[in-house]
């Protein structure tokens, strides 16, 4: 047998932490990144009498996600407990739904090597989030800190429907897309606010599904395709060598690039799901639903279909632009401001794309803002830098957020376009160049961009190029 | 004139007429406390101190005129599975033997803005799990009518407190009959309200779908008057109902002519005292005289109540005992040596005997391939439970049974028997099941001179009229002035 006999099915099943200011259950405030211990009362610490309050927003945040992946909203839906013992789950339940979720049955598309491909969504429904562990590698102790616990959390539940790590991949990307989007979840990956518990099993073509593992919490994209690619090859392995794969938790070791078996927490299946009894049931109106649906912002799929009809832009314009709502945005209004789209859209798709890449950095990350990219557009239109100038100032403006102009004031490098400055750059260029000049007159065009460079160079790219054009030709012409 | 013996709204009248000070009573039931709480054993904290001195403050603000309220400076006993802020909270289990709550709970907000004074924590059976109060990890609580019996259970201290003069009232918990059950074996009033009127946030949980707080009093008008004070919605609390709010002591005008009452016959059956059957057949005799219609019916449903109650109380109980974990404000047992050890050891060694059974049955029930069988089936006959209450209530207003199968039984007599402990919430579980009201009142005295209680069951959030029902028999029998505690 070989590898091309076999079938991978991925399962995926993705939580978003919610964007709303309040918890889940109580008013505490979901910020990120405060002291330990300080954004909490008794409701989500569970202390002995504490009761929860769904939080409204929550409920419209995870309709809204429904909406926006085609799913159909549960008109009448729950809260259920789900316990188990664990000191970052401070009632040792946590609130979530089991059998009626508040979404089900959607869907969305993703692109694939063989075009468009749909990927079902078999259910979302919200709970909340645990705390967190702090390990104290100096006393040996383990800290809980209980400021992310009661932060709502949506969990996507994928259908088998994905084949491969990179559709995985394009998956993710494209639900992250969509969250962002709607503006339900920043999806910062880096803080945990967009993770997912990877299901990956292999069978033969033809033969029913094989036995699934699974790699709990991961937050790279990254490192998911790696860890599918890794799992498929090493179930496959096992099977060849006719043994059997074991249906088991694994942990992802991003230095190895291998995954170890981890020890199961005890009886870990048996959560003894039931109603949770301190809340009611969520009985949603067709009036609620149908307010949601007509204030659903724009979805990715429609910009692009925007940018493709009446911005005329490339594939690959759109698929970058449009990847992250935050470039997509940021490329609206830096166009709307400066009106040169054009300009804008290669900024965005080249210089700044490569930094974030470099940087590693999330589109959302991006320290200046739109206003900023747009005056710098502005300024290299006017004459007062050259692009190569506009670099420049954009690495500044990663570094150092700040009007451009402003930049360029202070590091000296708004451009020469003095006509006098100029020709006595070119004369002492063409001084020091005479088998240029040669070579121009003989006909090679080369030799004029040659020219051209030595004195940006000169100049540390200050010149205003069109002159330097000009007038190298008309002095080699005289 | 003995002050402890003044029902709440005597006393409010003499406050009122400045015949008392408020430290007068204050200091009368600390004294009463340290006459016969040695003997009764009702508290797992007194807060003497800090109630004198809450007395004087309040009396010299009365003195300026800066009072308000007219509850103010009457004391109260709390159960101790009520939140207290800065005051330990125990509910009688070692396991939270230290815990001293951060907050308060709603009901204590309402009591400390009246201006109660807390007289202290009260015992009940270990996370109100009981009918006798001897699952309290820390005590027994006697029976003030005859000091060889248990109270009733699990608001034993509350309703002994009550009844032996300690406090004036006190507020119990009642998840299948923890308030009426012990009112009747101590022969003073207990009221279970619907399932909703009184908030929940504060009270710790037992059995979240049945629990609710409710006052344990004197007589029928201080329960009115203590309902007044804490029923209401509460945003704290998703299943508290947001019903127009009442005076219920306005609905007592003792007038209940034209009343139908309905009396199930299942709970006149095998099992209960005849004592205690005979003296309900004269209280009823006695509402026939007062005008009331009175008609036997059947509500055979009922006979699978406290089945299906065990099931559901236990499965919510196993859940929402698991906070209890030895991570934070709990006990934390000294030999573990891990986060399993922590978890096992910590509960193992906590939790009591009944306690650890109720988490081990709730967690059956719950557990995957036995929920259907037992909790859906349980939440199946619980709609049964509450329709054929609704149907009772299509032809009746009222409904009357026994509130306790028997007169208070003696302190270790069914503690090794768990089943034959269960039976004694025979009358009062479906009521709970059902998320309706019920009241108990004393209407005699068996041949030992121990109190008999009735039990009026009303609509959802129809405490009005079981309030007046009561009211009307409690001014006709008048046992108040015929029977008293011995403390022998």
């Amino acid at each position: 047998m070989s590898r091309q006999d076999y079938e991978a099915v991925i399962g995926l099943e993705v939580h978003a932490e919610l964007a709303t200011k309040t918890k889940i259950f109580c008013n505490c405030s979901t910020k990120f990144g405060g002291a330990p211990n300080t954004q909490v009362c008794p409701v989500c610490m569970g202390m002995p009498g504490a009761l929860p309050v769904l939080n409204e927003k929550v409920v419209e945040y995870a309709v809204k996600a429904g909406l926006a992946t085609n799913c159909t909203i549960s008109q009448d839906s729950k809260n259920d407990r789900k316990n188990y013992f664990y000191p970052d789950t401070p009632r040792a339940y946590q609130i979530s739904q089991f059998d009626k979720p508040l979404c089900e049955h959607g869907y969305i598309e993703i692109d694939t090597e063989n075009g468009k491909k749909k990927i079902r969504i078999l259910r979302i429904h919200i709970e909340d989030d645990a705390g967190k562990l702090n390990h104290d590698d100096f006393s040996g102790d383990s800290l809980v800190d209980l400021n992310r616990a009661g932060v709502p959390l949506i969990e996507i539940v994928s259908e088998p429907d994905i084949a491969s790590p990179e559709e995985a991949d394009s998956y993710l990307k494209k639900l992250k897309s969509i969250l962002e989007y709607i503006e339900v979840s920043d999806c910062k990956m880096e803080e945990g606010s967009y993770r997912a518990d990877v299901n990956v099993s292999v069978h033969k073509k033809g033969e029913k599904l094989g036995t699934r593992t699974e790699c709990k919490n991961m937050s790279s994209f990254r490192s998911i395709s790696r860890e599918i690619e890794y799992e498929i090859e090493r179930q496959i392995d096992l099977l060849e060598a006719g043994e059997r794969v074991k249906q088991q938790t694994l942990r992802w070791d991003d230095v190895s690039g291998k995954t170890f078996s981890t020890r199961d927490k005890e009886n870990a299946d048996d959560y003894r799901y039931f109603p949770e009894p301190d809340l009611v049931a969520i009985k949603l109106s067709d009036e609620y639903i149908e307010n949601i649906k007509q204030n659903l912002p724009e979805l990715p799929e429609s910009r692009r279909e925007r940018y493709f009809n009446e911005y005329n832009m490339t594939e690959k314009e759109v698929g970058i632009i449009t990847a992250s709502k935050y470039l997509s945005d940021l490329f609206e209004s830096a166009s709307n401001i400066c009106g040169n789209r054009k300009a804008v859209s290669n900024w965005i798709i080249s210089d700044i794309s490569r930094i974030l890449n470099e940087k590693e950095m999330e589109p959302s990350a991006i320290p200046f803002t739109a206003e900023h990219l747009a005056h710098m557009v502005q300024i290299i239109d006017k004459g007062t830098i050259s692009s190569s100038i506009g670099k420049k100032v954009l690495e500044e403006m990663f570094e150092n957020p700040r009007e451009p102009e402003e930049i360029v004031k202070e590091k000296g490098w708004a451009q020469i376009s003095d006509e006098g400055e100029i020709r006595k750059v070119v004369s002492k260029i063409l001084e020091e160049n005479p088998q240029s000049i040669a070579d121009f007159k003989a006909g090679k065009d080369r030799a004029l961009g040659f020219l051209v460079g030595q004195a940006m160079k000169a100049t540390k790219g200050k010149a205003n190029p069109q002159m330097l054009n000009k007038l190298f030709v008309e002095e080699m012409n005289k | 004139m003995n002050i402890t013996d003044l029902t709440v709204h005597e006393l409010q009248e003499k406050l009122e007429n400045n015949e008392l000070k408020i430290t007068d009573i204050t200091k009368a039931y600390v004294d009463r406390i340290a006459e016969k709480e040695p003997q009764v054993e009702a508290f797992l904290t007194t807060l003497t101190d800090e109630a004198i001195e809450q007395a004087e403050d309040l009396q010299s603000k009365k003195e300026k005129g800066e009072l308000e309220g007219n509850l103010a400076g009457i004391p109260i006993g709390i159960k101790d599975n009520i939140c207290t802020k800065g005051v330990k909270t125990t509910c009688g289990s070692k396991i939270l033997e230290n815990f001293v709550s951060p907050y308060d709970a709603t009901v204590m907000e309402k009591i400390n803005t009246e201006n109660l004074i807390n007289l202290g924590k009260l015992n009940m059976d270990e996370f109100a799990m009981g009918s006798s109060t001897e699952n309290s990890a820390f005590k027994i609580t006697k029976n003030p009518w005859d000091l060889s019996k248990v109270p009733g259970g699990s608001s034993g201290g509350s309703a002994a407190a009550v009844a032996a003069n300690m406090v004036p009232w006190a507020l119990g918990s009642d998840t299948g009959g923890s308030i009426r059950q012990p009112a009747s074996l101590c022969g003073v009033v207990g009221l279970k309200p619907t399932y909703g009127l009184v908030s929940r946030y504060g009270l710790v949980a037992y059995a979240s779908s049945l629990d609710q707080i409710g006052p344990i009093t004197k007589d029928v008008t201080d329960c009115a008057m203590l309902l007044n004070v804490i029923a209401g919605h509460d945003e704290k609390d998703s299943t508290s109902v947001n019903v127009f709010e009442k005076d219920y002591v306005k609905a007592l005008t003792g007038n209940i002519k034209g009343l139908k009452i309905g009396v199930p016959k299942e709970f006149f059956g095998d099992g209960i005292n005849e004592e205690v059957k005979e003296s309900l057949e004269k209280t009823i005799e006695k509402y026939k005289e007062l005008g009331v219609e009175i008609e036997e019916f059947s509500l055979d449903i009922a006979n699978y109540a406290l089945a299906s109650y065990y099931v559901i109380a236990d499965a919510e109980a196993s859940s929402n005992l698991g906070r209890f974990d030895g991570i934070r404000y709990t006990y934390r047992s000294p030999n573990a040596t891990s986060l399993e050890d922590i978890f096992k050891k910590s509960r193992s060694e906590g939790f009591g005997a009944e306690v650890k059974r109720r988490i081990i049955l709730g967690t059956y029930v719950l557990s995957s391939g036995y929920y259907d069988a037992y909790y859906k089936k349980a939440q199946k006959v619980r709609t049964l439970i509450m329709n054929e209450f609704n149907k009772g209530f299509e032809k009746y207003d009222v409904i009357l049974t026994p509130t306790s199968p028997t007169t208070a039984f003696g302190i270790g007599e069914k503690t090794k028997n768990p089943l034959e402990m269960y039976l004694s919430d025979i009358c009062t579980v479906s009521v709970n099941v059902a998320g309706l009201p019920g009241i108990s009142i004393p209407v005699g005295v068996d041949s030992n001179g121990l109190p008999i209680g009735m039990q009026l069951i009303g609509k959802k959030f129809d405490e009005e009229t079981i309030l007046n029902t009561a009211f009307a028999m409690e001014r006709e029998i008048k046992f108040r002035e015929k029977f008293r505690p011995e403390f022998k």
